[in-house]
């Protein structure tokens, strides 16, 4: 199981299950605060890096009152960084505008808004990682429900979530038996090709089996969940917290305002 | 107590692809009995226990489940009745954690919450496995896994336990629980297995499947004893059987 945990998802429900505030906050707190950070990050203008810094507090706090490995964090961030790297490639050479120096380099356009870019995707995976390690997947799809996200939705990422684990570890299963047999050759493209093909059809069959799993328990199409979880205070507190500092954020560069503050004067 | 009862009477089936798994099949299993359905692959045994839990439509023949003549409107009733346990854990277990799986069934059946947690409670507890009821399902052992899918069953109150191969995947000492489990249930039990050792410790009763037809019912002993019989069914006779000597 270990072995074939590839990307250690197992261990986001250990890191779940611990006991600290943030953890014991309830999971639609942090969906919506987490959402409202995401959007504002979102929302900022192309070229915005230092007026972004503040933002880092929020997965910053998660990480740190959370308990959160920072070095396993890391890891996922960098698994995702392709997608956002390919996003952003592009803006240097289309954008060569001069903006900003550095001693006798010129910075342009282009390499300030792929830094936002780079920095906007390590705040909201960021953050949106720490959700899940500090709530997990469980009471995080819970707490979705109860905000009103269609049953259906919710449920498909639970089964999405449940059965990456049974996926992953057959498509291990074969690539490793075909390792054994391929004489110390790398398998070629087309061994990949038909590996997605039988994992397909495998799965197929395995919804199935799942479907005829849960008719014999009375399955009528309706997913129904325990867990009562009430909204408190703190909870309160949290979102409306949060949210103040993410908008203040958006609406002044608080950088820049507290750059000005220390040292006292005017740029 | 006659809804205990199972009855199949000139029970036949043929997959869409034209594969006739069952052809004619008769029985009728008593209230509290446990019977062994063997023989080998392909011979229609996960056939068969699709049939009597209605997920397979009857199409020629009769599934009685106690009283109830299984049709495709009684399905759902004559499913309360029957508690099924599946060959791969990994399909019975859905559900993020151990406690919501078994939870799944009770709830379905419209319990409300605070009853359906008490049915999970009891029903972990009755295989051995409440510690484990925050866990999510993906990370226990085989046994564990084994366990777990038969307390979603037992959380249903069943009064018919149907399972497909329960002890496959299991080391020696998940068997041997396993093996103690199913021996402590009062349930009409049906095991589909490979494992014939298992059914000499906990059936009293064997039926011999082979190209969909029952070729031999009767007396554990008497059925697994027949070296003749098994051999030509894909089968053998059990160690524990060669080496016991009647007392």
């Amino acid at each position: 199981m270990a072995a074939t945990d590839w990307i250690q998802i197992g261990r986001m429900d250990d890191l779940a299950r611990m006991d600290t505030p943030v953890h014991r906050l309830d999971a639609r707190a942090k969906a919506v605060v987490t959402f409202v950070f995401i959007g504002v990050v979102m929302s900022f203008p192309r070229h915005a890096i230092s007026s972004l810094t503040p933002l880092l507090l929020y997965p910053v706090a998660l990480v740190s009152l959370g308990r959160i490995p920072v070095r396993y964090l890391a890891r996922k961030i960098l698994i995702a960084a392709p997608f956002a790297l390919v996003i952003g490639i592009f803006n240097p050479l289309l954008d060569r505008e001069p903006v900003a120096a550095i001693g006798p380099v010129a910075i342009s356009g282009g390499w300030v808004s792929f830094g936002s870019i780079m920095f906007r995707f390590l705040l909201t995976v960021g953050a949106a990682l720490a959700l899940v390690a500090c709530t997990g997947m469980n009471r995080l799809g819970a707490g979705l429900e109860r905000l009103g996200v269609p049953r259906v939705f919710v449920v498909q990422l639970l089964f999405l979530y449940r059965y990456l684990f049974v996926v992953s570890d057959q498509a291990a299963k074969m690539k490793r038996s075909a390792e054994i047999r391929s004489s110390g050759r790398p398998l070629r493209l087309r061994f990949y090709g038909s590996m997605i093909g039988h994992l397909l059809l495998r799965s197929m069959d395995r919804a199935e089996r799942v479907y005829r799993a849960m008719v014999a328990r009375g399955f009528d199409g309706e997913v129904r969940l325990l867990r009562p979880s009430a909204f408190r205070w703190s909870d309160a507190v949290f979102v409306i917290g949060w949210v103040l500092l993410f908008v203040s954020a958006r609406a002044w560069n608080l950088a820049d305002g507290f750059g000005r503050l220390i040292t006292g004067g005017s740029l | 107590m006659s809804h205990h009862v199972v009855e199949v009477r000139d029970l036949s089936f043929a997959y869409p692809d034209g594969t006739e798994a069952l052809k004619g099949v008769s029985f009728r299993i008593e209230h509290g009995a446990a019977v062994a359905l063997i023989g080998g692959n392909g011979a229609g045994k996960s056939t068969l226990l699709l049939h009597l839990n209605g997920y397979l439509p009857t199409r020629r023949g009769e599934v009685l489940i106690g009283d109830t003549l299984l049709t495709r409107e009684t399905a759902a009733l004559a499913r309360r009745a029957i508690g099924m346990v599946f060959q791969d854990p990994d399909d019975q277990l859905f559900m993020p954690t151990v406690a919501e799986d078994v939870a799944f069934g009770p709830l379905n059946a419209g319990l409300p919450p605070d009853q359906a947690e008490q049915r999970v409670a009891s029903a972990l507890a009755r295989v051995g496995m409440a510690h484990l009821r925050d866990r999510p399902p993906y990370r226990l052992s085989a046994g564990e896994k084994r366990a777990v899918a038969i307390a979603t069953v037992l959380a249903m109150s069943p009064d018919i336990l149907l399972l497909d191969e329960p002890s496959s995947n299991l080391d020696p000492r998940g068997r041997r629980r396993l093996i103690d489990l199913l021996r402590s249930f009062e349930h009409t039990r049906m095991i589909a297995t490979h494992d014939l050792e298992l059914v000499v410790e906990v059936c009293s009763r064997v039926i011999v499947l082979d190209g969909g037809r029952i070729v031999a019912d009767g007396p554990t002993r008497d059925i697994l004893n027949d070296e003749a019989l098994m051999l030509a069914h894909a089968l053998e006779r059990p160690h524990i059987l060669r080496h016991s000597h009647p007392h």
